[in-house]
This record gives C-alpha cells, sequence and structure tokens, in this order.
C-alpha cells in the first residue's frame, strides 16, 4: 500500500471529528454533573459558612442564577477557552489548581505504566513463545493475580514492608523532580511500583494474545523453516508486529492506570489530581470536581487520538477498515 | 483492575449446534478444569459464609472493647483486633455480604440496561446504532472510578448510590460486548431468512439474537462483578462507599492506615478477602471464556478428548 496524502488526510478527518463529537458529548456530561446535585449546590458547598451573602456571592460567581441554556453555552464557550470557573472552597481558578497538580499525577502515572510495560512486554512474549508449556502457566496465573490485587492494598502491603517495615523508602509525601531528581526518584518508586505492577499484569495479557497471534502467522512459519536464528525470529518478525497493537492497549489502559492512580494518591499521600477529586468530593466543591473530571476525560481521549493516529500510520491495514 | 474494553468479535453462533453431534456439555468442560472448579468451590463457601455471617461472626461487628485493641491474632480473635476492639474476622465476614450484594445489584443493573442497548444498537444499525454508541464512547471516556466518584458527589455517599454508581459505569461495558456479539450473528443465514419470513423484529432479537449472544455476556458477568468488588472497595476506602459504623473491606482497610506500624493484621486480612474474592471471579470468567468462546471451546474439547 502506498501512502496516498488524499487517504491519510480523510483519516485524519474523521478521527479529529469523531474525536470531537466524544469532546462535546463529556463536556455534556460533566455541565450536567451540577445540575444533579440534588437541592442547591451552593447552599450545600457553603454548609455551615452559610450566609446570604457569602450565598449570593457564590451562586453569582458560578453563574448558577442564570437560565441554564445560557450556563450550558457559557460553560463551554469558558472550558474550550481553558476557563473551568472558580473554586468553591478556595475562590481560586479551577484551571491555575488543577496545573499545579498535573506534573504529579503525570509522573506518577507515566513511570507507573513505563514499569507496566517493562514487566508486560518481556513476560508476555515470553509466555506466548512457551504456550501451553509451565512457563506459560505461571505467567497467566501471575497475572490473574496482579488483575485481581486491589491497587490500594498492594500500597498499604509495599508501605508495610519496605517503608514501615524495613525503613528502605518514604511511605508518603512528594518532591518534585526539578527540585531533586533524586529525592523524586525515592518518592515516586512505592507508588509507581503499586500502579505499574496492575497495569503490567492486565498489559501482560495483551502482549501475549498479540504475540500469539503474530506468532502463528504464515510468514513467520516462513522465516522458521528458512534456518533463521530463533532470536532474529522472535525481535525482527514477530516483536515489531505484535508491538503495534499492544500501543493502542497501552493508551486504553491510560484510563484504568488514572482510576489508580486516584486511590494510590491518597495511600501515599501524593499530591496530584486524586488526591484533589478526594479532597474535592469531601468538600462538595463542585467546579473542582467537573474540572478535573472534565481534565481527565480530556487527557485520556487526546492520548487515544495520537496511539489512533499513530497507529494508521504505522500500520496501513487500519487505514482500509 | 479488571480489562474495561471488551474484545470486539466473539462470533458465537456455533453454540447453537444441538449436542447430538458429539459436543461436550459446557458444564463438563467447566467441571473438567480444575482452576475453574476450584474457583467455584471458593465463590460457593464465600457465598454460604456471607448468607450465615451473623450466626458464624463470633463476636458483634460493632461490639466495642478499648480494653483489647489493637490485639494480634489469637485463638480468641483469629484476626487480631482493631484499634476500638471490634474482632476482625467477624466484621470481615459480615462485609462479604455487603460487597457481594452490592456487587450483583450493580452488575444486575448494568446488565439489565446495557445488553437490550446493545443488542437494539447492533442489530438496528445505522443512526440509531451511530448516536448510542457514541454515547457509549462518551463513557467510555471517564475512567470508571473517577466517573463513580462523580456520580458519588452528586448523591450522597451510602450503599445504594454505591450500587448506582458502579451500576451506571458499568452499563457501557455491557452494551459494548452485547454489540459486538449481535453485529456478529445478525448476518447469520437463519437470521437473514427469518427476516425474509416477515418476522416482527422484537421476536428475532429475542428467540435468534439473545440466545445466541448469551456466551461473552456471562462471561463479561463474572468479570464485571469482579470489578465491581474491586470499585466498591476502593470507594468504601476513599470513606464514599458504605458509611461507618457498618463494616466494609474497603472501609477497614482505610482505617488500617493509622497503624500500620501497630498492626499488621488490620490492612493485611480485609486486603486479603478482597484479593481472594475478586481472584476467584476472574478466574471464573477465564474459564467461562474457555468454554462458551468457539475459539476457545474448541481447544478445550481437543484437550479432554486428548
Amino acid at each position: 500500500m502506498q501512502l496516498s496524502p488524499k487517504a491519510v488526510a480523510r483519516f485524519l478527518g474523521t478521527r479529529l471529528l469523531h474525536s470531537a463529537i466524544v469532546l462535546l458529548g463529556v463536556m455534556i456530561v460533566v455541565f450536567a454533573l451540577i445540575q444533579l446535585v440534588p437541592g442547591d449546590p451552593v447552599r450545600l458547598a457553603l454548609g455551615t459558612r452559610y450566609t446570604q451573602e457569602s450565598y449570593d456571592a457564590l451562586r453569582a460567581a458560578s453563574g448558577l442564577d442564570r437560565p441554564l441554556w445560557e450556563q450550558f453555552f457559557t460553560y463551554i464557550g469558558s472550558a474550550v477557552t481553558g476557563d473551568l470557573g472558580v473554586s468553591f472552597r478556595s475562590g481560586q481558578p479551577v484551571t491555575a489548581l488543577l496545573l499545579e497538580r498535573l506534573p504529579a499525577t503525570l509522573s506518577l502515572a507515566g513511570v507507573g505504566l513505563l514499569i507496566g510495560l517493562l514487566i508486560a512486554v518481556p513476560a508476555g512474549i515470553w509466555a506466548a513463545l512457551r504456550e501451553g508449556r509451565i512457563a506459560d502457566g505461571i505467567v497467566r496465573i501471575t497475572s490473574q493475580f496482579g488483575v485481581s490485587i486491589p491497587d490500594f492494598w498492594m500500597g498499604m502491603l509495599l508501605i508495610l514492608v519496605f517503608a514501615t517495615g524495613l525503613g528502605w523508602l518514604p511511605s508518603s509525601g512528594y518532591i518534585p523532580f526539578s527540585e531533586s531528581p533524586g529525592g523524586w526518584l525515592r518518592q515516586v518508586t512505592l507508588p509507581a511500583v503499586t500502579v505499574g505492577t496492575v497495569a503490567g499484569a492486565i498489559l501482560t495479557r495483551y502482549v501475549r494474545a498479540a504475540t500469539l497471534d503474530v506468532a502463528n502467522m504464515g510468514y513467520v512459519r516462513t522465516a522458521k523453516s528458512k534456518g533463521l536464528a530463533p532470536s532474529t525470529v522472535t525481535i525482527r518478525h514477530i516483536m515489531r508486529n505484535a508491538l503495534v497493537p499492544v500501543l493502542t492497549i497501552a493508551g486504553i489502559q491510560l484510563a484504568t492506570i488514572l482510576s489508580g492512580v486516584i486511590v494510590v494518591e491518597v495511600v501515599f499521600a501524593w499530591p496530584g489530581l486524586g488526591r484533589l477529586v478526594f479532597d474535592s468530593v469531601a468538600s462538595r466543591d463542585y467546579p473542582m470536581i467537573q474540572g478535573a473530571v472534565l481534565l481527565i476525560a480530556v487527557m485520556f481521549l487526546l492520548v487515544n487520538l495520537i496511539v489512533d493516529v499513530l497507529y494508521a500510520l504505522v500500520d496501513p491495514r487500519i487505514r482500509l477498515a | 483492575m479488571t480489562d474495561p474494553t471488551p474484545t470486539p468479535e466473539n462470533p458465537t453462533a456455533t453454540d447453537v449446534e444441538p449436542e447430538a453431534d458429539g459436543r461436550v456439555a459446557a458444564w463438563k468442560l467447566l467441571a473438567g478444569n480444575p482452576v475453574t472448579l476450584f474457583s467455584v468451590i471458593v465463590l460457593v463457601i464465600i457465598l454460604v459464609v456471607a448468607l450465615l455471617a451473623p450466626w458464624l461472626a463470633p463476636y458483634g461487628v460493632n461490639q466495642t472493647d478499648v480494653t483489647r485493641a489493637l490485639q494480634s491474632p489469637s485463638a480468641e480473635h483469629w484476626m487480631g483486633t482493631d484499634d476500638l476492639g471490634r474482632d476482625i474476622f467477624s466484621r470481615i465476614i459480615v462485609a462479604s455480604g455487603t460487597s457481594l450484594q452490592i456487587a450483583l445489584v450493580s452488575v444486575i443493573f448494568a446488565f439489565v440496561i446495557g445488553v437490550p442497548i446493545g443488542i437494539i444498537s447492533g442489530y438496528l444499525g445505522g443512526i440509531t446504532d451511530t448516536v448510542l454508541m457514541r454515547c457509549v464512547d462518551v463513557m467510555f471516556a471517564f475512567p470508571v472510578l473517577l466517573l463513580a466518584l462523580a456520580i458519588v458527589a452528586i448523591l450522597s455517599p451510602g450503599q445504594l448510590t454505591t450500587m448506582i454508581a458502579i451500576g451506571v459505569v458499568f452499563t457501557p461495558i455491557f452494551a459494548r460486548v452485547a454489540r459486538a456479539s449481535t453485529l456478529s450473528v445478525r448476518v447469520e443465514p437463519f437470521v437473514q431468512v427469518s427476516k425474509t419470513m416477515g418476522t416482527p423484529g422484537w421476536w428475532i432479537l429475542l428467540r435468534h439474537i439473545l440466545p445466541n449472544i448469551t456466551g461473552p455476556v456471562v462471561v463479561q458477568t463474572s468479570l464485571s462483578l469482579a470489578f465491581a468488588i474491586l470499585s466498591e472497595a476502593a470507594l468504601s476506602f476513599l470513606g464514599l462507599g458504605i458509611q461507618p459504623p457498618n463494616p466494609s473491606w474497603g472501609g477497614m482497610l482505610f482505617d488500617a492506615q493509622g497503624f500500620m506500624s501497630q498492626a499488621w493484621w488490620m490492612s493485611v486480612f480485609p486486603g486479603a478477602a478482597i484479593f481472594v474474592t475478586v481472584l476467584a471471579f476472574n478466574l471464573l470468567g477465564d474459564g467461562l471464556r474457555d468454554v462458551l468462546d468457539p475459539k476457545q471451546r474448541t481447544l478445550a474439547e481437543a484437550r479432554r478428548k486428548a
């Protein structure tokens, strides 16, 4: 297949349009969150701090005193320009608070995904090449263990052993990478291993399945019968093709990782988005919850868009589908 | 956590063939797999313990005794006591009932709403399919726990909210699985023939489509039960699921965080309870997949005959 610029442009166009539609849907859901709160969200958020003045001020600031359709278009309009309103709790802009927390979450999710791939790629390929043998069985059962373990419990067990038990690593806290790379590494290790082990267990199953698909193909048999060394067949013929679908799965898996990160951040007192959502739910800071949910969903859509586009550029078969 | 994205293709059409052609009954294949059999036995034990918990529990779940606080496991307190002197074993077995109940109700909720959406979407195709599937795509853009958290933030925390939250976030998963299977069954000759004979659409859905997509949907149900238990535990851990003083596995783990260095048993046993239950559902799901997915089934049958 020759890469025709027209076909690529058409694929990109369809894919972008699809993302835009889903993004609009995501924004409608996020907008609806605050409308669905039974009772008056501003009244609920103020709680014991309620005075008529503070109530009126907050209600006007959040635009909740205007008609619904106007609120909706204002919300979409401001969200597109990066204005997500003000926090009920602190009165500060939601966007600024979110961006402040973003690096901590991204570094945790990133290192976690890296650890996951470092576990999954070798384990998955190794198991697939020994399909049906004991090694394969061990990898499959172990990955099932990893899938079934609650991430926050895994984090607690790691703290129990490596922090309170052996005293090797800190049990909580965060140091930005820019301040001290060494300190950051010490802090990120336990939470990232927690996130990575669970992600690795899930990814292992996909790598194994993808490798099996490729390993049973005719061209691999041909390569083998030509007398190529098994390592050459594995690396040049199997891995190159098996890792393409794994890229997509890793993108989708990001959603699971972000889910896990919320709880793991609470366990390790990691000042990221998850911790922020947790605190905001507790204090009924609805604009903050809306903002965080929107940001995480947008990140997920963006990563999947990038992965899909890369995937299509690498593998022409996808564009034909 | 369990994979939330279902596989797109699961042609189950071959499953309709009668038993007379020498195929092995599904339950026989299931029982022949030691891992599946083991997970079923574990699940039955958990279910029995959950049902009989009020009679089996040696102590009351909220029977506090400060003089016996933070005791390590002993003959008297098999899994030790917590910071208020409550018996951890009693709390764990009573909490198992709540966990299973929430998981069952929320998965049934997701099933009852998601499967019809998926079947209708896949069968009708066209604009209905496009609209419904874009809605499903939107739901999939939110991480499961995040969406559940947002739902809990809207309604106030509690057992019913937890069920609704988990049920809602699982609905699109069932819709996708049901749609994918419907798409593959829809083009089968027996459906096409039935259509040309003028059979009404609802009858085709009920009589021809539904029975032929049960395989993937049953597998998804088992895996979802595992994931629902994990989600409930996570929500309760965050203080947004089951509310104290009612015992829950997640809530017990949250309490344990303050006593990591003094009382390891507070964090080890409730987590182990979640782990064993979730593992059993996952292994059962895997076993069911081996039998109900025709591609895998041929393998399972071959192994059995060999």
